[in-house]
């Protein structure tokens, strides 16, 4: 077994890039979180921030011409017969044997478009199937019968006859389903949804979510939860990174997140979402301007133009790191540096 | 997903912020699709080509330098010349060398070399034959040529001459102006028969729609050349030019307006339900104000784009046409009809030059193909 | 599915209707018909021709009948294989016309092929490697096949066999082949003749589909069930050939329902110049001779063999696209 305190997945100063031909977009800018094992990380911020790439940077299949110019991604591979071995994903040929058995195999990942998500010319049985015989040395009838069974796992009925259908003759709830189902079919060690529930309706979202839980609770995979709904996150995860335009600026255990934040960010986040007991004079707050372009970061600290306690002289002098200010609660801000 | 469309949509806001914030708002669709349209080379490029094809067109006449019908069979198949330099003190002066006919010993066929003992100077705005500037200005003067000719061997030949002793760069310069038009008006024709009824297929759907989809197909189906041949084949043959013209362009408009159909059908399909036009309905706007006022102007950019891409098929159909002697006729001269003698292998051995019409209909072509291109991209940068 | 071809197989009916129409009518539309221009003929020979002889040729041929009534006793002897007598060759038209139909469509599926076969990988290493030289080179080729016409492109591969190797590239047999009975010997002579022309012919269609493949890849290389394939753990070309290239493969087949008629269209031209011995040069030669039953019955055969063509390739639309085949079932 794993050892349990040891991080299954480290991310370490990520950077990933994408070189075009107007300048640099740098999407992920030093990002840094761990994953434990059997535990969901919620990785929460504002659409542009960088989790999408962060997550597909992890998976090595980011979208040209993205490529990661730094830092470690050290994932801990379970090499049977209880030993184990820590490799560098970030150090792998994105094409390499490796990381294609990895990909899928240890580490599954799903995201947002139930529509598109699977193609639309082959049946869902052939996906499933393929992904199956992919990481697995087994015959047909016997992956068909595995996909079957998946298929059964997250809650779709029929299963069997729903291995001849083609994805939009599927419901979007179904849809999103058959996805996890394919990608839980060779036991990964770490799920990654990305805004797994986003395009889906308000009863669909609560099922799915529940699945997940379940389905963790049963094979005690670990869950990376790319998200930007705080709704989502308070009710899955069990430990929360915040990003902001490609760096981590505050990461806790969820409860830290909701009832003792610390970084002015998160703060805003949080002030941002309706309460249901407020004062109905009260104004719900939003945080002021907008995300920066990621061609020209602010200097210093990237929330600074947008931040209420904004320190001249200070906030854009230096760029924060994150650093620990209480237990397991780490924060990238200049309010919380007493080294200085 | 943002950090996705982040690689799309940037470069346009780059490309649109480099115009200055307060000009963007106030740009016409028109400014943006030009501003657009200058940031693609290639685009520009075969817009400065059809520039001066165009130029060409206009002032045929003026850039020709011999009657381009007259034929004199002692200087047939002459062998195009070089055109030499000397200096006159500082003065440079262009010249070519006389020609003379003699007899080929091996085969005794009368060929053209360069004697170079006589020098015929070049002179530039030289008197030439007689005709009107733009159809109105009667003029002689042309761009170049020698002073009135005294010997046959003192002619300017720098494409050589045809099998009838024809000045082939006089020729083409006049043959540039009816294949470059006949493209134009073919288009304006498909572009009219396209927008009537691609409109009146996408705006009233139904019925009317089905049918008239049904009728593109159809006619989509049905391969045009041989039809084309047999149509011009029937062209009476004492018809004159300007009908034989009109009734090719008038042929191949007949099949080609289905392409720009299908296109102004989709747009109005998308368009339809728009707010603006349902607003214009409620405010009382006749069906023919709302398609003409309102719904035609939204995607004339792209229908423009469509018809530049059609022009080179346009061309090519005619050069085809008149290649196989049922299109344009002599005494019309286009490119197709030039290229009429270099119908088998051994005229283009012996005499080469006769293909350069070609050159000028891939040049053509290709222009027009990279203009659309860059106009398509234009209109629509999302697409 | 059956909804869908039962609609394509009304609409090609229809088609093949409006091409019996078309056909007739080009045969009814030079003024002046055939007996003029064969009494012209018999004139410059010396013969004298009565207006009472002509009269007769006339009615021998039926041309005194009203429009209708001449297109109605046409079709019904077209409809069981006659097709009047080509007055040119003074022969039955089928017998003129003899294996040049078939040539004609070995032609036009032989130059379809081609273009799959070549604007296929162009196509897809184009997208995949948007930007490198492949792609530019491509690209421009693309361009440059567009631009060229059919004709010229004929010419010009004449012209150098002609220069280079002394050799007469045109026909489509060999001269010991040419007037013989068909045998395993002539087919491979034809297949060894075959290629050059139907190269030729394929070249605009393959620019074509390389521009409408490339711009579909690019597409759907974006897609996310991409990113699905890739997170399983699939090769990156095993996920471009299974995924993106099936999907994008869609719209070139439909792309076979256009292409046809203009392989065909083609076919007739590079024919001409190439002097092949297919319907081109025949079609010519009976439209300047206004040889009206011969020209009006290959352009009848010329149009329903494209819609049949066209019915077929709408048909493998069908297979291919699992969205039409499920359609009402």
């Amino acid at each position: 077994m794993m050892s349990s305190d040891q991080p299954i997945l480290e991310v370490k100063n990520l950077e990933t890039h994408f070189p075009l031909e107007e300048g640099t977009v740098v999407a992920v800018n030093g990002a840094s979180f761990k994953v434990m094992p059997g535990k969901t990380l919620g990785i929460v911020g504002e659409s542009g921030c960088g989790k999408s790439v962060a997550a597909r940077s992890i998976m090595r299949i980011l979208d040209k011409p993205g490529e990661i110019v730094g830092g470690e991604i050290l994932f801990r591979r379970n090499m049977g017969e209880s030993s184990e071995e820590v490799v560098d994903i970030a150090s792998m040929d994105s094409n390499s044997p490796e990381i294609k058995s990895i990909r899928g195999g240890e580490i599954a990942y799903v995201f947002q478009e139930p529509m598109t998500s699977f193609s639309p010319v082959h049946t869902i049985g052939n996906q499933i199937i393929e992904a199956i015989r992919l990481h697995q040395d087994i015959s047909k009838e016997g992956a068909k019968e595995v996909a079957i069974h998946a298929l059964g796992a997250v809650g779709i009925p029929l299963a069997e006859s729903r291995l001849n259908d083609y994805s939009f003759q599927l419901s979007g709830g179904l849809r999103q389903r058959a996805m996890i189902a394919m990608t839980l079919v060779s036991n990964p060690t770490i799920l990654i949804a990305d805004e797994p529930t986003t395009a889906l309706d308000v009863t669909n979202q609560a099922q799915l979510l529940e699945l997940m839980s379940e389905l963790q609770t049963d094979n005690g995979m670990a869950i990376v939860l790319i998200t930007h709904d705080l709704g989502v996150i308070a009710e899955m995860a069990d430990h929360v990174s915040v990003m902001y335009l490609g760096e981590v600026v505050e990461s806790a255990p969820v409860d830290d997140i909701f009832h003792n934040p610390q970084h002015p960010y998160t703060k805003a986040l949080l002030k941002s979402i309706p309460k249901i007991r407020s004062n109905s004079s009260e104004r719900l707050a939003s945080i002021s301007g907008t995300v920066p372009h990621p061609y020209d970061r602010p200097k210093g600290c990237a929330f600074g133009p947008r931040c209420d306690f904004f320190m001249p002289g200070r906030c854009d002098a230096s760029i924060p790191v994150l650093q620990e200010v209480r237990p397991v609660h780490q924060v990238s801000c200049f309010l919380y540096d007493e080294g200085d | 997903m943002a950090e996705e469309s982040l690689t799309e949509q940037e470069p346009l806001l780059e490309e649109i912020t480099s115009q200055g914030t307060d000009q963007i708002y106030s740009a016409s669709q028109w400014q943006l699709m030009w501003w657009r349209l200058k940031k693609h080379r290639l685009a520009m490029i075969a817009s400065i080509t059809l520039a001066i094809l165009y130029f060409i067109v206009i002032f045929a006449d003026f850039l020709a330098v011999a009657e381009p019908k007259t034929s004199e069979a002692k200087r047939g198949e002459m062998p195009p010349q070089g055109v030499h330099l000397t200096f006159d003190g500082i003065n440079p002066k262009l010249y070519v060398y006389g020609t003379k006919g003699v007899r080929d010993s091996a085969t005794f066929k009368k060929v053209f070399v360069a004697d170079d003992t006589t020098r015929v100077p070049i002179k530039l705005f030289a008197k030439g034959y007689k005709y009107k500037i733009l159809g109105v200005l009667p003029s002689d003067r042309h761009l170049f040529g020698v002073n009135a000719p005294l010997k046959a061997e003192e002619a300017i030949y720098l494409l050589g001459t045809d099998v009838q002793g024809r000045d082939v760069w006089s020729r083409l310069m006049l043959a540039t102006r009816i294949s470059m038009t006949i493209g134009l008006l073919s288009v304006s024709l498909s572009l009219f028969l396209g927008v009537l009824l691609g409109g009146i297929s996408g705006y009233y759907g139904g019925l009317i729609d089905l049918v008239i989809q049904r009728i593109i197909e159809i006619l989509r189906s049905i391969p045009t050349i041989p039809l084309w041949m047999a149509i011009a084949a029937s062209v009476p043959q004492d018809w004159s030019i300007i009908r034989v013209y009109f009734a090719i362009t008038i042929i191949i408009a007949m099949f080609e307006w289905t392409r720009l159909a299908r296109e102004v059908r989709g747009r109005f399909l998308s368009l339809r339900d728009e707010d603006f036009v349902t607003a214009a309905a409620l405010l009382g706007a006749s069906k023919t104000r709302i398609i003409f006022r309102h719904m035609v102007p939204s995607f004339m950019s792209h229908i423009i784009a469509s018809s530049t891409l059609m022009i080179p098929f346009i061309i090519i159909s005619e050069t085809s046409l008149s290649f196989l002697g049922l299109g344009l006729r002599p005494p019309a001269i286009s490119w197709g009809v030039m290229l009429q003698a270099a119908q088998n292998v051994q005229t283009i051995a012996l005499t080469p030059w006769q293909l350069i019409p070609a050159a000028f209909v891939v040049v053509a072509v290709l222009a027009f193909n990279f203009l659309g291109d860059g106009l398509r991209d234009a209109a629509d940068p999302y697409g | 599915m059956i909804g869908f071809i039962v609609n394509r197989l009304i609409l090609a009916l229809i088609t093949i209707w409006v091409v019996t129409v078309i056909s007739f009518a080009l045969i009814q539309l030079p003024p002046g018909d055939y007996i003029t221009s064969y009494v012209a003929q018999l004139m410059t020979q010396g013969e004298v021709v009565s207006d009472q002889e002509a009269a007769a040729l006339r009615e021998q041929y039926g041309l005194e009948a009203p429009f209708v009534v001449q297109y109605y006793k046409w079709l019904q002897k077209a409809a069981v294989g006659n097709f009047g007598i080509s007055m040119e060759y003074q022969r039955p038209v089928t017998e003129v016309i003899g294996d040049r139909l078939f040539l004609t469509a070995i032609l036009a599926l032989a130059a379809a092929l081609f273009t799959y076969a070549i604007a296929i990988p162009i196509g897809v290493i184009s997208a995949v490697k948007q930007y490198s030289v492949t792609d530019y080179v491509a690209t421009f080729l693309g361009f440059l096949g567009l631009a060229v016409p059919n004709f010229l492109l004929a010419l010009a591969l004449l012209y150098f066999g002609f220069v280079l190797f002394d050799a007469n590239i045109g026909g489509l047999f060999s001269a010991e082949y040419a007037s013989a009975p068909y045998s395993i010997g002539k087919i491979i002579n034809l297949l060894s003749h075959l290629w050059l022309p139907a190269l030729v012919l394929s070249i605009a269609g393959t620019a074509q589909v390389i521009r409408v493949l490339r711009a579909n890849m690019l597409d759907e290389l974006r897609r996310p069930y991409v990113v699905t394939a890739r997170a399983k753990g699939l090769g990156e070309w095993r996920v471009i050939l299974k995924y993106p290239l099936r999907v994008a493969l869609n719209p070139v087949v439909s792309t076979l329902g256009y292409l046809l008629p203009t392989l065909v269209s083609g076919s007739i031209i590079v024919s001409i110049v190439m002097s092949l011995p297919t319907l081109g040069p025949l079609l010519l030669r009976a439209l300047i001779a206004q040889d009206m039953f011969l020209s009006g019955t290959i352009v009848l055969m010329i149009g329903i063999m494209t819609v049949i063509g066209t019915f077929i390739s709408d048909l493998l639309l069908a297979w291919v696209d699992p969205r039409i085949r499920m359609e009402g079932g």
